[in-house]
């Protein structure tokens, strides 16, 4: 006998992750879901988009990683409310996770909250985490070939950040057949050529966040 | 990419729906999966072989129904097959094209064997 299941097969994250995006809706918090692999620059971009925005929005940070609580710290020493997820050797953030994380922040007094998933191309773009946008961050020196070899990451962002471009002369990095290839795989997004360090084009980048959460207000 | 995590949340829908039918034995499962996901066939055949031993599922098949991406153009209106990598309309050539099918992760059935013993019905029933 056949039996109908019609069932997602994530359906318990996603029910969390539904949950998730009622609370944020509820509390008016727009929530930045952010991948990109280990060594891009994620923290670095997430500290020059808190100093972008904190005169503006009250952040907080949910700073996922598989041990330690290094970037947690450095986002603390910055006066901002930072919670540290250890994932204990799972390579992507879940709705349970952040559900978790999200109960010691207090909602009422926040506008953004930067999530830094774990660092990986592959496993996060699949788990909805109840965010209201995904961006993905790729650096200069990972090279020019990724949307290539990891296409799926590069579908599921609304905006594509490129990190380190100060770093362009040292590595050969290919930055027409960059764009040309995220552009073919998504086309809507657009790319945020960036240095997280020296600050050149954080500011594009972080106008086109503040646009969306002011949008919520 | 977490193929293992994928087939526990599989089986665990799989058994209580198998136990809701009153169902003693599994003899199949199908999946939809999209090829846009990061999910890989033979690796989620290789968790399913781990994991079922010593279920009801066990030895049982698994059809695996891989999605072949669809989009439409929201400029043209047409609607059209294309790879992981190509999403422009091959009508009109643009870009504003809306993902339709190809990110399906889903469970859609199972076959079941039901002891047909009128003495026995489900234990679903009575519940």
């Amino acid at each position: 006998m056949q039996v109908e299941v019609n069932s997602p097969i994530l359906a318990k994250n996603d029910e969390l992750a539904a949950a998730n995006r009622a609370l944020f809706a509820e509390k008016r918090v727009f929530v930045l879901n952010i991948l990109a692999s280990p060594g891009s620059g994620k923290t670095s971009t997430i500290l020059a988009t808190i100093e972008a925005l904190r005169d503006e929005f009250n952040i907080a940070v949910i700073e996922g990683d598989i041990a330690s609580s290094v970037d947690s710290e450095k986002i603390k020493a910055q006066g901002i409310a930072a919670v540290q997820v250890n994932t204990g050797g799972a390579c992507h953030l879940e709705s349970r996770m952040i559900q978790r994380a999200v109960d010691v922040l207090d909602l009422d007094e926040l506008d953004l909250i930067l999530l830094e998933n774990v660092g990986n191309l592959v496993c996060p773009t699949d788990f909805d985490l109840g965010e209201n946008a995904k961006v993905m961050i790729l650096s200069v020196p990972e090279g020019d070939d990724k949307p290539l070899k990891y296409p799926g990451v590069f579908q599921v962002s609304q905006a594509v950040i490129l990190n380190k471009v100060d770093t362009m002369p040292v590595f050969d990095f290919k930055k027409d057949a960059f764009y040309e290839s995220v552009e073919r795989l998504n086309p809507q997004a657009p790319i945020f050529p960036i240095s997280a360090t020296t600050g050149e084009g954080v500011e594009a980048w972080a106008e086109w966040l503040a646009s969306r959460v002011r949008s919520l207000h | 990419m977490h193929e293992l995590g994928l087939m526990t949340g599989v089986l665990d829908a799989v058994d209580q729906a198998a136990a809701d039918a009153g169902a003693t034995k599994v003899l199949a499962i199908s999946l939809s999966v999209g090829v846009m996901t990061e999910v890989i066939e033979e690796a989620l055949e290789f968790a399913f072989e781990a994991l079922s031993e010593g279920t009801i599922c066990e030895g049982c098949e698994l059809k695996v129904n891989m999605i072949e991406p669809r989009s439409h153009c929201l400029d043209c209106g047409l609607e059209f097959e294309h790879d992981r990598f190509h999403m422009l309309c091959p009508h009109c050539g643009s870009f504003a094209t809306e993902l339709i099918a190809g990110r399906e992760m889903q469970i859609d059935s199972i076959e079941v064997d039901i002891p047909d013993d009128e003495d026995a019905p489900p234990h679903s029933e009575g519940r």
